[in-house]
C-alpha cells in the first residue's frame, strides 16, 4: 500500500498553466462580438443627481448603448440584497435602504456608478463616457462614523444614519464585575479600514443566447452560486435554470469577491438588451473606489482582572463603519462574527458588546480576510498584553493563567469550542522565536541605534460558519452548507466537483488527495472542478475559512456514499456478503481471504454492468453529498512578532515572525504553509503600511497603489511556522481551516511588539514611520 | 491615427496596425491574445504586467506598443520549452510554492528570469530588492523570495 | 488614454522642430512617467514626439572631471555603468534605487529632469553635484534650472540632450522612501569637492532645493555632527499622507547625516 497522501507536500496541480500564460481569468475571456462597459462613477462623496446628460455620448463613435440608473428602473431591475438580517437592541431588524445598481437621484460615495457606456472598444466606451455630464448638487459628506448620529441623513431609511445597534452578553452582570475588579485595562482604537486589493481586479463578462434564452456571466467571484442566487432572484427576476455563471481562475479574492457588485448586474442586463457580450474589467484606481473595504471599527474595550491576573469581565462598545450601502453580507461581520470571538482563548466569564453599525458616506465595507476576527483578536489581545504590562505580569504568563483548558468549552458569547490546545502552541512558539534569547538581541539592537520589541497575539477564530438552521435563527438569508460530487469514470479515473472555489488556495490540489487517498489513486486520475454553475450541482463557495472544512467535508460524504455501493457491487463480483466486504483505500477484499476487487474493477463493472446486479442497483458510479456542519471549526494559534524601530526615523521592520498554529488535521502542509504566509503579510500591512484614508470631503485620498501600501517583498520577513494538532471532532477529515489565521493574529502581535519597543500603551495603526516617530517625539 | 508597429514576441515577427494609444500589454493581449501577461494597476507598481524588452524586465503597461517598434519582446507564454518542459526558473516556482491565485506570477517570473541572469546566486535581501515592482497578495512573499533564489541557482547550473 | 499622435524623429532638430509646431506635442523619453499620467487622463497630449530612434541622446561618457549622460540614457544602463561607478559611485547608486528595476530600465535621466516630480532622485544629484543641463539651444546650471512644482526652466518645445555632473571628492545619496509610490519622501545628495560642499534636496519641497546651512557647516568640517546640529525649518516643505513638513524637516537632518557618513566610508 502506498503512502497516505493526508499530510504530504504535494505539489500544485494548478500551477503548470500558470507558470506558462495559460490561466482563463474573467479579463482573458473575448467571446465573438464583445463590446465592452466604462462607467461613469460619482467624483463625489454625496450630491443629488439633478441631471444626465447623456446625447453626446450616445452620439460618440462606435457606442452601442448609455444606461443610466432611470433605464435599470424602468426595466424594473431591483437594488442588490443584504444576505444577513441583524435584529437591533430593541427587537427590530436593521434599516436596509436601497442599493440600486446605477444611482438613482442621488450618489452616496466617491466611485458610485453613475452610467454605463458600452462600445465597440474599450477606448471607445472610456471616451464617450468623458463626455457624459451630470449635473451634481453637492451635499454635506459624513466620513466619520463616530460622528453619523446627527448628521443629515444618507438615507431616508436611516434617519439617524444608524444600521442597528447591537449586542450581545450580559451586561449588568459585566457591570457589576467591572466594580469590582481590583485592575481595568482600558484602550481606546480604531481598526483601521483597508483595502482589499487582489492582484486581479474584478472583472465580468455577461453574454445572451437568444437560442437558449439563457445567460452566461463570466465574473471574478468566491461563490459563483450564491452569485446567480442574489442576482437572479432579488435584482434581475430572471430564472435560476436561465443564469450560468462562471468563475472561472480567480486572482485572489480575500472577500472582496464574495459579494454581488452593481457592475456584473449591469452587464448582464445590458447583454441582453444588445444581444451582444459586454465586458467590463475594473482599473485598479476604480477597484480603490468600488471593492467593498475592511475593518473600520471605532472602539473603546475594557478588561476587568484581579489581582492575580485572572480576567473578570469584557466591556467592549464598537462603532462600525459599514460605508453607504448594505454591502452583501456587511451586517454580520461586526456582529455574528465579531462579538462571538470575544472569549478568545480565554476563560473570561462575562462579556458584553455593543456595537452600532453606522452609513457614511465611503465605500460599502464588507468582509476582508478575517473579518470580524482579526477585529475581536485586536480587542482581546491589545488588552491582554497591555493589562500584563500594566500589572508587571509577564505577557505569557498571564494568558497561561486564563487559557481554556477543558472541552467542549461554553464561552460567555455563544460559541461552544470543540477542542484546542492552547498551551501547547504558546509553548511552541515561544521555544521557536527564542523568546528566552529576546534581551540580548534587544541589547544588539540598542547597539545598532535601533529599539527591539517582541509582542505576542494567541488567536481563535471560528471557522465554517455553521449550522445552517442556527445562522437563519441569526438572520443568515442563505444555507450554509456546502456541496461536492464524484463522478467516477468507466476506467476509474475520478472527476470531483465542488461548491467551494478556489482563488489561489489550491483545492484542485488538497480536494484531490482526499479523494485520491481514500480511493488508492493516482493524483494525475483525479481532476477538481469548481465555479462553474453549469458543471457544479450547487455551491456556497469559499470564504471564511471554510473550503476544507465544509466543502471537503461533502466531498468525503460523497466519497462514503461511493464507496458504500462499491462494496455492494464488490460483493457481487466476488460472490460474498457485503458485510464480508473490507475496503481500504481502492480495494475492495473479502475479510479473511485474498480474493479482491481494485476500485478501477469495480467502476468498470458499474458502467459495463453485464455481471452485475441490475435488479438491486443501478448501473454507473456517481454520488453527491450535502454537507451542513454542525458546529464551527475552531482554529486557533500563537505569534511572535519581533520589530526593530530606527530611532532616527520612525521607520519599523517586523525582524522575526514565529507562528505556531493549530489548524486540526492539515492534508497539504505546502500549501497551508503558504496560507499563514499570506495572512501573515497582510496582518503586517494592516500594522505597518495600509490605511485607507479619506478627506472630510469623502474623496479617497489612498485611491492607488502610490498611497496605499500594500506590502512588498521587503516589508515582510521570512516566517518560521509551525503546527500542533488537535483535530476537530465534528468532522471527518479533522480539519479546521487555514486561510485567514495570519490575517487574524498579525495584527496584535505587531502592534505589541511596537508598543513594547516603544514604551507607549498603544499606538494607532497603520504604524508608518511618521506614526511611530511622532510617538517618540512626544515622548521625548 | 493609426500606426503601424513590428517586432518580435516569443521568436515570432509579428505587426499590426494600431491606434497610436495602444500600450504594448493591450497590443500582447488584445491583439496577440497572448493573455498570460496580466495587468493587476495602472500606476506601474504591480508588476503583473512585466514583460522581456531585450532581454530587459519592463513593465509592459507602461509603455505604448510603438516604444517596442524593432523590438525583442519575450512574454510568459514563450518560457517554456516547445514541448512544454517548464523553464528551470518556472519549475523552481512549482516546487517551492511560490504562486497560489496565480495573477502576478508571470511578472514575477519575467522579472525572476531577467533578475538571475546578473545574479547566479542570489541573497535573500538582493531577491527582496529585485521584487520592489512586483505586488503579490497571496504568498506573502516567502515562497517567491525562495523560488527565485533556487531557480537563478538552477538557471546558473549550480545545485 | 486619449488618442494622440505618434511620431519617431531620428535626429534633435527634427524633434524640436516637430513638438514646437503641433497644438500640445510632448516629448516621449522612457515614458515612465508620462504613459501613466496619460493612462489616467491626466495628461493629454495631441502628439507624442518618441525620442527613442535619436541615437545622439544615448551617449554615456566618464572623463577625469566630469561624467556626461545623455538624455535617453536608461537609470539601470547608469547604475550598471563601470565609468559611472568609478568616477562617482553615489551617482550610480542613486539611478540603482530608483522606482523599480523594470523602471530602471525604461526611465531616462532627461525624461526625470524635465518632468521634474518633487519626489524624483536625480534632481538631488544634480543640485548636489552642480551639473549643467545640455539642451539643444543652450546649457543651463543646475542652480538655474528647478523652478517649482514640475516647472523647470526649459523653455516651449527646448530638449535636454545631456547632463554632465563634475566629479566629487566623495559623495553619498540618502533616500526615505515613500512606502507606497516608492519615490523619495525625502531625499539628501551631498558632494564634497574639497572644500566646497553641496547638499541638494528632493522629495520635501515643491522641488529639489540646496540646503546652503549644512553646505557651510559640512565646509568648514566634513562630518555627520556638522548637521547634526542644524534645525532644518519645515515652514513650506511638503505635507501629505505620509509625511508633515516637521517629519520631512527632521528627515532632512537625519538623511543628512547618514550621507555624510556614507561619504566618508
Amino acid at each position: 500500500m502506498t503512502a497516505s497522501l493526508i499530510g504530504a507536500r504535494i505539489q500544485r496541480k494548478e500551477d503548470y498553466r500558470f507558470l506558462t500564460g495559460a490561466g482563463l481569468y474573467t479579463d482573458d475571456v473575448a467571446l465573438p462580438g464583445q463590446a465592452y462597459a466604462a462607467f461613469v462613477r460619482s467624483p463625489h462623496a454625496h450630491a443629488r443627481i439633478r441631471k444626465i446628460a447623456a446625447d453626446q455620448a450616445k452620439k460618440s463613435p462606435a457606442v452601442l448603448a448609455v444606461y443610466t440608473g432611470a433605464d435599470l428602473a424602468a426595466a424594473k431591475v431591483g437594488g442588490l440584497p443584504c444576505g444577513w438580517l441583524i435584529t437591533d437592541v430593541n427587537g427590530q431588524p436593521m434599516k436596509e435602504p436601497p442599493y440600486p445598481p446605477l444611482a438613482q437621484g442621488k450618489v452616496r460615495h466617491v466611485g458610485e456608478r453613475v452610467a454605463v457606456v458600452i462600445a465597440e472598444s474599450l477606448a471607445q466606451a472610456r471616451d464617450a463616457a468623458e463626455l457624459i455630464e451630470v449635473d451634481y448638487e453637492v451635499l454635506p459628506a459624513l466620513v466619520d462614523p463616530v460622528k453619523a448620529k446627527g448628521a443629515p441623513p444618507i438615507h431616508e431609511a436611516a434617519p439617524d444614519n444608524t444600521c442597528y445597534v447591537w449586542a450581545l452578553g450580559d451586561k449588568a452582570a459585566v457591570d457589576s464585575a467591572f466594580a469590582k475588579a481590583a485592575h481595568v485595562t482600558k484602550l481606546d482604537f480604531v481598526n483601521n479600514r483597508l483595502i482589499p486589493n487582489a492582484i486581479e481586479p474584478r472583472a465580468a463578462n455577461a453574454t445572451y443566447s437568444r437560442a437558449e434564452a439563457g445567460y452566461t456571466l463570466y465574473v471574478a467571484s468566491q461563490n459563483p452560486h450564491v452569485e446567480r442566487l442574489l442576482m437572479t432572484a432579488f435584482v434581475l427576476g430572471l430564472p435560476e435554470n436561465k443564469v450560468r455563471v462562471v468563475a472561472p481562475d480567480v486572482g485572489g479574492g480575500f472577500g472582496s469577491k464574495i459579494y454581488l457588485y452593481p457592475e456584473d448586474v449591469v452587464v448582464t442586463w445590458a447583454a441582453k438588451q444588445l444581444n451582444r457580450p459586454v465586458k467590463w474589467t475594473a482599473e485598479r484606481t476604480e477597484s480603490f473606489v468600488s471593492d467593498a473595504h475592511g475593518r473600520d471599527h471605532v472602539t473603546t474595550a475594557e478588561l476587568a482582572l484581579d489581582r492575580d491576573g485572572r480576567f473578570l469581565a469584557l466591556r467592549v462598545r464598537t462603532t462600525a463603519n459599514l460605508g453607504a450601502y448594505l454591502s452583501t453580507f456587511a451586517s454580520c461581520i461586526p456582529t455574528i462574527l465579531y462579538a462571538t470571538l470575544l472569549a478568545g482563548q480565554y476563560t473570561t466569564p462575562l462579556i458584553h458588546c455593543e456595537v452600532t453599525a453606522v452609513f457614511t458616506n465611503t465605500t460599502p465595507v464588507d468582509a476582508y480576510r478575517g473579518a470580524g476576527r482579526p477585529e475581536a483578536t485586536y480587542v482581546v489581545e491589545r488588552l491582554v498584553e497591555t493589562a500584563a504590562r500594566e500589572m508587571k505580569l509577564d505577557p505569557a504568563g498571564i494568558r497561561r493563567k486564563n487559557f481554556i483548558r477543558q472541552f467542549p468549552y461554553q464561552t460567555p458569547v455563544a460559541l461552544c469550542y470543540d477542542t484546542g490546545n492552547y498551551e501547547a502552541t504558546l509553548d511552541a512558539v515561544m521555544k521557536m522565536a527564542d523568546v528566552a534569547g529576546f534581551k540580548q538581541r534587544k541589547e544588539e539592537s540598542l547597539r545598532k541605534g535601533r529599539l527591539r520589541g517582541l509582542g505576542y497575539a494567541c488567536y481563535i477564530e471560528a471557522c465554517g460558519i455553521a449550522p445552517s438552521n442556527v445562522a437563519g435563527s441569526l438572520g443568515a438569508r442563505a444555507g450554509l452548507f456546502e456541496a461536492g460530487e464524484i463522478r467516477v469514470h468507466p476506467t476509474g479515473t475520478v472527476t470531483v466537483f465542488t461548491g467551494s472555489h478556489s482563488h489561489g488556495q489550491g483545492h484542485e490540489t488538497t480536494f484531490a488527495q482526499v479523494v485520491a487517498d481514500r480511493l488508492g489513486l493516482p493524483m494525475e486520475n483525479v481532476d477538481i472542478v469548481h465555479g462553474d454553475t453549469s458543471k457544479v450541482l450547487f455551491g456556497m463557495g469559499t470564504y471564511g475559512s471554510r473550503s476544507i472544512a465544509v466543502g471537503g467535508t461533502a466531498i468525503v460524504k460523497a466519497l462514503d456514499k461511493i464507496i458504500a455501493k462499491g462494496r455492494k457491487i464488490a460483493a457481487h463480483l466476488l460472490e460474498a456478503a457485503e458485510a464480508d466486504i473490507e475496503y481500504d483505500r481502492g480495494v475492495f477484499k473479502v475479510a479473511g481471504t485474498d480474493k479482491q476487487k481494485t476500485f478501477g474493477e469495480v467502476a468498470f463493472a458499474a458502467y459495463v454492468p453485464h455481471h452485475y446486479p441490475l435488479d438491486k442497483l443501478e448501473p454507473g458510479l456517481n454520488e453527491n453529498a450535502f454537507y451542513d456542519p454542525t458546529n464551527f471549526t475552531f482554529p486557533a494559534g500563537s505569534y511572535v512578532c519581533e520589530v526593530e524601530v530606527d530611532r532616527d526615523t520612525g521607520a519599523t521592520q517586523v525582524v522575526a515572525f514565529t507562528a505556531v498554529d493549530d489548524f486540526g488535521k492539515v492534508i497539504n502542509p505546502m500549501i497551508v504553509d503558504g496560507q499563514v504566509h499570506g495572512g501573515l503579510a497582510q496582518g503586517i500591512g494592516q500594522a505597518l503600511t495600509e490605511g485607507c484614508r479619506y478627506d472630510s470631503a469623502g474623496q479617497l485620498l489612498t485611491g492607488s497603489f502610490s498611497d496605499y501600501a500594500i506590502p512588498r517583498a521587503g516589508d515582510v520577513p521570512l516566517f518560521k511556522l509551525d503546527t500542533r494538532e488537535t483535530p476537530c471532532t465534528h468532522n471527518p477529515l479533522g480539519v479546521k481551516g487555514c486561510g485567514e489565521a495570519g490575517a487574524i493574529g498579525a495584527p496584535a502581535a505587531v502592534m505589541n511588539a511596537i508598543t513594547d519597543a516603544l514604551g507607549v500603551k498603544d499606538l494607532p495603526m497603520p504604524a508608518t514611520a511618521q506614526t511611530v516617530w511622532r510617538s517618540m517625539h512626544k515622548a521625548a | 491615427m493609426s500606426v503601424k508597429v513590428s517586432m518580435k514576441v516569443n521568436g515570432k515577427p509579428v505587426s499590426a496596425d494600431l491606434e497610436a494609444r495602444t500600450l504594448l500589454v493591450t497590443f500582447i493581449r488584445e491583439q496577440l491574445r497572448l493573455t498570460g501577461t496580466h495587468v493587476g494597476c495602472d500606476t506601474a507598481q504591480c508588476g503583473a504586467c512585466t514583460v522581456l524588452m531585450n532581454g530587459k524586465a519592463i513593465k509592459s503597461c507602461s509603455i505604448v506598443a510603438m516604444q517596442a517598434e524593432g523590438a525583442d519582446i519575450l512574454t510568459i507564454e514563450g518560457v517554456a520549452k516547445p514541448d512544454g518542459t517548464l523553464h528551470p526558473m518556472q519549475a523552481a516556482f512549482k516546487e517551492n510554492h511560490g504562486l497560489q491565485c496565480g495573477f502576478c506570477t508571470p511578472g514575477m517570473v519575467m522579472n525572476a528570469l531577467d533578475f538571475a541572469k546578473s545574479h547566479p546566486d542570489p541573497t535573500e535581501e538582493e531577491v527582496r530588492d529585485s521584487l520592489e515592482g512586483n505586488l503579490c497578495r497571496c504568498t506573502g512573499y516567502h515562497n517567491i523570495v525562495k523560488s527565485i533564489m533556487a531557480g537563478a541557482r538552477a538557471m546558473a547550473g549550480k545545485p | 488614454m486619449h488618442a494622440f499622435e505618434y511620431h519617431r524623429p531620428s535626429n534633435v532638430k527634427d524633434a524640436v522642430a516637430l513638438v514646437l509646431k503641433k497644438e500640445e506635442g510632448r516629448y516621449l523619453a522612457g515614458g515612465q512617467s508620462l504613459v501613466q499620467a496619460m493612462k489616467l487622463r491626466l495628461s493629454s497630449p495631441t502628439d507624442l514626439i518618441d525620442l527613442n530612434a535619436i541615437s545622439d541622446l544615448k551617449a554615456l561618457k566618464t572623463e577625469s572631471n566630469a561624467v556626461t549622460i545623455g538624455a535617453m540614457v536608461r537609470h539601470a544602463e547608469v547604475a550598471a555603468s563601470s565609468g559611472v561607478r568609478k568616477a562617482i559611485p553615489a551617482l550610480a547608486a542613486l539611478a540603482g534605487i530608483i522606482g523599480d528595476r523594470q523602471v530602471r530600465h525604461m526611465g531616462t535621466i532627461g525624461g526625470s529632469l524635465a518632468n521634474n516630480d518633487p519626489a524624483a532622485d536625480y534632481p538631488a544629484a544634480v543640485l548636489a553635484l552642480g551639473a549643467t543641463i545640455v539642451t539643444s539651444k543652450r546649457k543651463i546650471e543646475a542652480d538655474q534650472f528647478f523652478k517649482g512644482l514640475y516647472e523647470t526652466a526649459l523653455e516651449p518645445g527646448e530638449l535636454i540632450t545631456a547632463v554632465s555632473f563634475p566629479v566629487p571628492q566623495r559623495a553619498a545619496y540618502m533616500k526615505f522612501k515613500n512606502p507606497a509610490s516608492r519615490f523619495a519622501i525625502v531625499g539628501v545628495f551631498v558632494a564634497d569637492f574639497g572644500g566646497k560642499v553641496r547638499v541638494g534636496v528632493t522629495g520635501a519641497g515643491p522641488c529639489a532645493f540646496r540646503q546652503t546651512d549644512m553646505e557651510k557647516a559640512l565646509a568648514s568640517k566634513f562630518a555627520p555632527e556638522s548637521v547634526a546640529s542644524i534645525k532644518v525649518k519645515a515652514d513650506g516643505l511638503n505635507n501629505d499622507l505620509h509625511a508633515s513638513p516637521e517629519y520631512r524637516a527632521h528627515l532632512i537632518s537625519v538623511m543628512a547625516k547618514r550621507a555624510v557618513a556614507a561619504a566618508l566610508k
